[in-house]
């Protein structure tokens, strides 16, 4: 069952649930951050529409800084405002943004120890239609290995605004990671945003195997779970929306309820959610894991949720992993 | 804040000053054992200029609200910046007999938070006029009157990141930044001209909107007056073409590219020694 205590959408596996994107939810933060503090700026690399930077813009213009169709420019001139004491979130789409500016982040942003905040979009295939040349499917793996970074990947739009928020109080780099796509609203307004502990969404006695799942992923490892329940198969699923630093202890504790893991995550296998859990857990508590998501291969064009089944990551193929992992 | 006039007697001390620079990174390049000769010794003028007569700072207190910022982009000539600020007194002149080593705060390439008075981590090239941009941005939000300096190389304008903040610069009018390019014509591979050519430099600042002055890099005069002209340069940023001779001081380095990278030996390092305290007599005798 969903977590009583979270306060979680209860109708979210309704035909006709709320949806909404991640990246709405961090505008509409960036609007409020705006007024909640004057050092806030914003940069975007000619993609303040679909990053959703434009309503910062509007409210803020002398604090929104365009800078053309040049991502190190960007990522340096952030780090300029960061050490002269603003708080910059740059935006663009996460495959140009830590992607192609990655040098520019490490050497100006995070060995500079500049507290800029790194908002990267149309992560993931479910970015769709646009193809591979667009779904950044190893933003996580390019930033994890960053020291003193902290990695939000948030579920929905919810989570993404208090994401958001929470990185201008940071001090220091955070990478911000976001879904093109409307998604499932997972969590409600007043689900608390614990960023140090992650938490289970999906209860249930007993439990065969520990779910661990990031981004809009969550969702599918949440109907796996309510389809699994319904056989007879008890679960949990963990919302890991911060990877970065990660809470070992926590991870162990929630692994050893059950001695079986799945990862879940819209990202290589190589180097993202699944590879965090696998070091922590090579590390204090060896246990047998399966894990979905792309598996060190390039995605196409498509709709996303054709997408998302033709690659073995809906529920289907999270169910089949967990009875993988059961029968190992 | 205005750059005061500079009278004979000042000069003279400046010269004298790089002249002693210049001794000191042949010194700290030796003990070093690797690190990067011809760029500090060239820029050796325009680094005393800088720290002695043009900058508003204070050694004692890095942190100084409105000190002007002085950016390093081309981070592999530390060793000019490290002595310079050291003989203006941010840390003692016996400290630079650690560069390159371990557990000293003066890294291989500079390092922000390593040491105090170092305003952006540097190294890999193309990066120092961006962040000086973010600086100066910062500066016009807050209505604040410092001035921001990017030390640039000309190899480094090869990088596309260069040319990307370049027309940002231009389009925001960027007054309060001014860029200094060390024009020496070298790079590792060899002549700037010969591994990717760079003319016409100043067509190509002027295109970008940028105020454009060229000037003998290793003439500490013409340097100074053509900061004062930048800074009374109100409608747009300004970069100073300076020409600068690589190894400035040692016969032997002078215009070759073979010492971009790496330091004197030990008798290398007496010659080159012997001929720069030839030229500090000669500076003292000049402005007798």
């Amino acid at each position: 069952m969903l977590n009583p205590k979270l306060f979680l959408n209860q109708k979210m596996f309704d035909h006709n649930a709320l949806q909404k994107a991640t990246r709405d939810g961090f505008g509409d933060a960036l609007v409020e951050l705006g007024t909640m503090n004057k050092d806030v700026v914003v940069l975007t690399a000619d993609l303040s529409e679909s990053t959703r930077t434009e309503g910062f813009e509007k409210k803020f213009k002398e604090r929104f800084f365009e800078v053309g169709v040049a991502e190190q420019n960007m990522a340096a001139i952030a780090a300029g405002f960061a050490i002269s004491g603003k708080i910059p979130f740059i935006s663009s789409y996460a495959v140009f943004s830590p992607g192609k500016n990655w040098e520019t982040i490490r050497t100006t942003i995070i060995y500079n120890e500049a507290n800029v905040k790194i908002a990267g979009h149309h992560a993931g295939i479910i970015t769709g239609a646009d193809g591979s040349t667009h779904q950044a499917t190893e933003d996580i793996a390019i930033t994890r290995v960053f020291p003193g970074i902290t990695i939000f990947v948030p579920c929905d739009y919810w989570e993404a605004k208090k994401a958001t928020i929470e990185s201008a109080n940071i001090k220091g780099p955070v990478y911000l990671r976001f879904t093109r796509d409307k998604t499932p609203i997972i969590t409600t307004e007043k689900t608390p945003f614990d960023k140090d502990t992650p938490q289970a969404y999906w209860l249930s006695e007993n439990p065969k195997v520990t779910l661990f799942a990031f981004g809009y992923m969550l969702y599918y490892a949440l109907l796996a779970a309510k389809i699994l329940e319904q056989k007879g198969i008890n679960v949990l699923v963990v919302n890991l929306s911060t990877i970065k630093p990660a809470n070992e202890k926590e991870i162990v504790e929630l692994a050893k309820k059950a001695n079986r893991v799945v990862t879940v995550e819209d990202h290589q296998v190589m180097g993202g959610l699944g590879s965090m859990i696998a070091e922590v857990l090579a590390k204090f508590f060896p246990t047998p894991m399966e894990f979905i998501g792309l598996q060190d291969t390039f995605a196409q064009s498509g709709n996303p949720k054709d997408l998302i089944k033709q690659y073995k990551m809906d529920e289907v193929a999270i169910i089949e992993a967990v009875e993988k992992v059961i029968s190992r | 804040m205005d750059i005061p006039a500079l009278y004979e007697e000042k000069l003279k001390d400046l010269e004298l000053k790089a002249n002693k620079a210049r001794q000191l990174v042949i010194e700290t390049l030796l003990e070093a054992g690797s690190g990067h000769s011809a760029g500090s010794l060239g820029m050796a003028d325009i680094f005393v200029a800088l720290y002695f007569h043009i900058l508003n700072h204070d050694p004692k207190n890095p942190e100084l609200v409105d000190r002007d910022r002085l950016i390093l982009s081309n981070g592999h000539i530390c060793p000019i910046q490290y002595t310079v600020m050291a003989m203006s007194g941010y840390f003692p002149i016996d400290e630079l007999k650690t560069l390159r080593k371990i557990n000293s705060r003066l890294q291989g390439h500079p390092h922000r938070t390593s040491l105090p008075g170092l305003e952006t981590t540097s190294g890999p090239l193309g990066e120092g006029i961006s962040q000086g941009i973010g600086i100066a941005l910062s500066a016009r939000l807050d209505k604040k009157k410092y001035h921001t300096f990017v030390i640039s190389s000309d190899g480094e304008h090869q990088e596309g990141n260069i040319w990307e903040a370049i027309m940002f610069a231009g389009k925001h009018k960027l007054n309060n930044l001014t860029l200094i390019i060390d024009r020496n014509n070298i790079q590792i591979d060899g002549f700037t001209e010969n591994v990717m050519p760079l003319e016409p430099l100043k067509e190509k600042y002027l295109a970008f909107n940028w105020e454009v002055l060229e000037i003998d890099g290793n003439n500490i005069k013409e340097f100074v007056d053509a900061v004062t002209k930048a800074k009374s340069t109100f409608e747009k940023p300004t970069v100073i073409i300076a020409h600068t001779i690589p190894g400035k001081g040692v016969s032997f380095m002078e215009k070759d590219f073979a010492w971009h990278g790496k330091p004197p030996n030990s008798e290398e390092a007496k010659k080159a020694l012997d001929e720069l305290r030839t030229l500090q007599g000669r500076i003292q005798s000049e402005h007798q």
